[in-house]
């Protein structure tokens, strides 16, 4: 179990954290998303004991990451934004240098890595500095698992890593949690929310929702429609121009079409826009939101509820 | 102990994979002693010395001979005092302008005590004092000669002299080499002990791999050691090549014991480490603590005694050299070898590089925990 309790973080005059407060389960997969600069590493540096909270608590698996951080340390693996091994030692002896220090060997647990090793082990004598950004992900994932860790925390894992690699990586982190460890990663790309058993959206230093992939699609208040012309950018302006729309985004080839209303007629208004000519044939069905949605719609409430309270003060 | 074991392989396997490591232990040393050795000299072995003779006599003649017979000037002669001289001093052309004005011989045997003048280009004080020595005795040793010969038939009677036989101890043949060679060896183990192993350290801050390290269960007293350790060993093993080189290319004596050197290094290069240490703290990336090296280096070297003696440095600047753990080495490392002292002698020494080691280290620990 983890733990976190309203915890604050401030980096001087900025906020990086405030109240955030999350439970994970053991043998879970989080996954937190986030903006760049939502304050995803300060939370994850908090967890793995590199930094301490000015106000809250953390706990994993029992033990406080400010009062017990020695032996939490030996019990979480915990994988950097940047690639933090060293680039002049080759792949295998940064993988026996990170073995040996938790008193383990690569024998001992080369079951737990096979499946991301066996990627790189044809390379085990290049430095890994000289590693493509795929393979120093894969070494990376493999020196914070070397000593099976309970707790796996990684940030931002999927950075810098083509989609097909990325796709690669979260089933092999699936394949991960069958040995029961509980793993938390973040990542910026909003489309990788699914691949956890829950998602946290952490906004400008606030979590504002955890939950599972299709509660967060529930918290969506408006209907949804996907819409598709042949010049996608002009109907979204016109569509957002119109006073009964609650939202529009550009989602893929397609514009997510959230109108106010439930009952709103949709095909009125776009035969409407079909008729001038501008945007050639529209159409649109009715669909479900996409956790995209929801996590949009929940920071434009937050930015609205702030110029809110600007505007009265 | 297993964990520092770890890490200290792991900072061998790292030290020997760069490039620039061999030859910075190996080459490095070679050639500072090779060109420091030689070419920082306070030794003045060629002086251009022109000499304005107005008096065209014997006397003059034989002055100028007897300079321009020895190895060490390269004399040449004007017949008038004037611009040339003064434009050939100013186009350092000439280090030093001898003087000897109109009827010198004359006034001289009259016993009109005639005065010859010296004129030298002190842009190097130290020099130019070197120069006017020599000369100033050349010239005596000519004046005496000649008088005894003029006044061999004199009736004036002798002159009284005290004779002092200079005996140079330590450094018999005042071998300048022999002077400087251990002092190019305390700035190669110094380089060696604070600035590599301090560039080591920050360099896993500026690459992030702390990051990685600061969640495993290594702990302070595993990583410092296990940083350290390295290079006090390469240190140790740079004094010994120096000192191998030294002895090959210069003789350069080994009169005390080699156990008691190696010993105060192994001291003095905990002292630097902690220096180094510290600025690790400080210093976030590489370059910085280049900088901060770059002033350490320069005001402990030139203030060490590397070149002029601690003991003609004002009193402030000697206080300042309590602070100093070059200074310390600097003379006991020239005891050691030259002098043959003994542990006793350089007590006083060792006592107070223990004494700072340990302050040193402290506080780099302390801040070394408040900065991570």
């Amino acid at each position: 179990m983890i733990h976190i309790r309203k915890v604050y973080k401030s980096f001087g005059e900025v906020n990086a954290l405030s109240e955030v407060s999350l439970d994970i389960q053991d043998g879970e997969l989080f996954v937190l998303i986030g903006p760049d600069g939502a304050g995803k590493t300060t939370l994850f540096r908090m967890l793995v004991t590199l930094l301490v909270p000015d106000y809250g608590s953390i706990e994993v698996n029992g033990l406080d990451v400010v009062e017990n951080f020695r032996q939490l340390r030996t019990k979480m693996g915990y994988m950097p934004g940047t690639f933090s091994l060293y680039p002049d030692l080759t792949v295998e002896e940064n993988l026996e240098f990170y073995a040996s220090i938790f008193g383990t060997t690569i024998r001992k647990n080369y079951d737990l890595i096979r499946d991301i090793y066996k990627h790189i082990e044809p390379f085990k004598k290049r430095p890994a500095g000289k590693l493509s950004g795929g393979m120093k992900q894969k070494l990376a994932l493999s020196c914070a698992l070397i000593h099976r860790p309970e707790v796996l925390v990684l940030d931002e894992p999927t950075t810098g890593v083509d989609a097909a690699s990325r796709k690669e990586f979260w089933i092999m982190l699936k394949k991960i949690q069958q040995e029961g460890m509980t793993i938390i990663a973040s990542t910026a790309y909003m489309d990788e929310a699914v691949r956890g058993d829950r998602s946290g959206f952490l906004h400008q230093g606030k979590l504002l929702m955890a939950d599972t992939p299709g509660k967060i699609r529930e918290e969506y208040p408006y209907p949804m429609y996907s819409c598709r012309s042949e010049n996608n950018y002009a109907l979204l302006q016109a569509i957002r121009a119109e006073s009964s729309t609650a939202t529009a985004l550009l989602f893929g080839k397609t514009i997510h079409y959230s109108p106010v209303k439930e009952d709103f007629p949709v095909e009125e208004l776009m035969s409407g826009l079909e008729a001038t000519g501008k945007y050639g044939r529209i159409t649109c069905e009715k669909t479900k939101p996409e956790l995209e949605d929801s996590f949009s719609y929940l920071s434009k409430g937050i930015e609205r509820s702030e110029t809110q309270s600007g505007m009265t003060e | 102990m297993r964990t520092i074991l770890i890490i200290i392989r792991k900072e061998f396997k790292q030290i020997f994979r760069n490039r620039m490591m061999l030859p910075i232990i190996f080459i490095a040393p070679i050639v500072e002693m090779l060109v420091l050795v030689y070419a920082a000299t306070m030794e003045v072995k060629h002086i251009d010395l022109l000499v304005v003779d107005s008096d065209q006599s014997v006397y003059s003649r034989q002055l100028i001979s007897k300079l321009a017979g020895l190895k060490m000037y390269h004399v040449s002669v004007i017949p008038v005092a004037g611009r040339e001289a003064d434009a050939r001093l100013l186009g350092n052309k000439a280090d030093a302008v001898l003087e000897i004005p109109p009827k010198f011989e004359q006034s001289l045997v009259r016993g009109l005590n005639p005065v010859l003048q010296l004129r030298l280009d002190a842009v190097n004080g130290m020099a130019a004092g070197i120069i006017n020595g020599y000369t100033r005795r050349i010239v005596m040793d000519f004046q005496r000669k000649w008088q005894m010969n003029f006044t061999a038939t004199d009736t004036h009677g002798k002159i009284m002299r005290i004779s002092v036989v200079p005996r140079y101890w330590y450094n018999s043949e005042l071998n300048y080499k022999h002077y400087m060679l251990p002092g190019i060896l305390v700035i190669l183990v110094t380089i060696m002990g604070m600035f590599l192993s301090a560039i080591n350290l920050v360099r896993e801050k500026e690459i992030g791999t702390i990051e990685q390290i600061n969640v495993t269960p290594i702990r302070r007293y595993h990583f410092i050691p296990g940083k350290l350790i390295p290079f006090w060993i390469i240190a140790l093993g740079e004094l010994a090549f120096g000192l191998t080189i030294g002895w090959i290319l210069f003789r350069v004596p080994v009169r005390g014991s080699l156990l008691l050197l190696f010993g105060f290094t192994s001291v003095y290069l905990l002292s630097v480490m902690g220096i180094g240490l510290f600025l690790a703290t400080i210093a976030r990336t590489q370059q910085q603590l280049m900088f901060m090296f770059f002033f350490f280096m320069l005001t402990f070297l030139l203030m060490s005694g590397l070149f002029t003696p601690v003991e003609s440095m004002p009193a402030w600047a000697q206080m300042v050299n309590r602070i100093n753990p070059f200074a310390y080495f600097m003379r006991v490392i020239r005891m050691i070898l030259l002098k043959g002292s003994g542990f006793r002698d350089i007590l006083p020494e060792f006592t107070s590089i223990s004494v700072y080691a340990v302050i040193m280290f402290s506080l780099a620990v302390w801040r070394y925990r408040k900065t991570t």
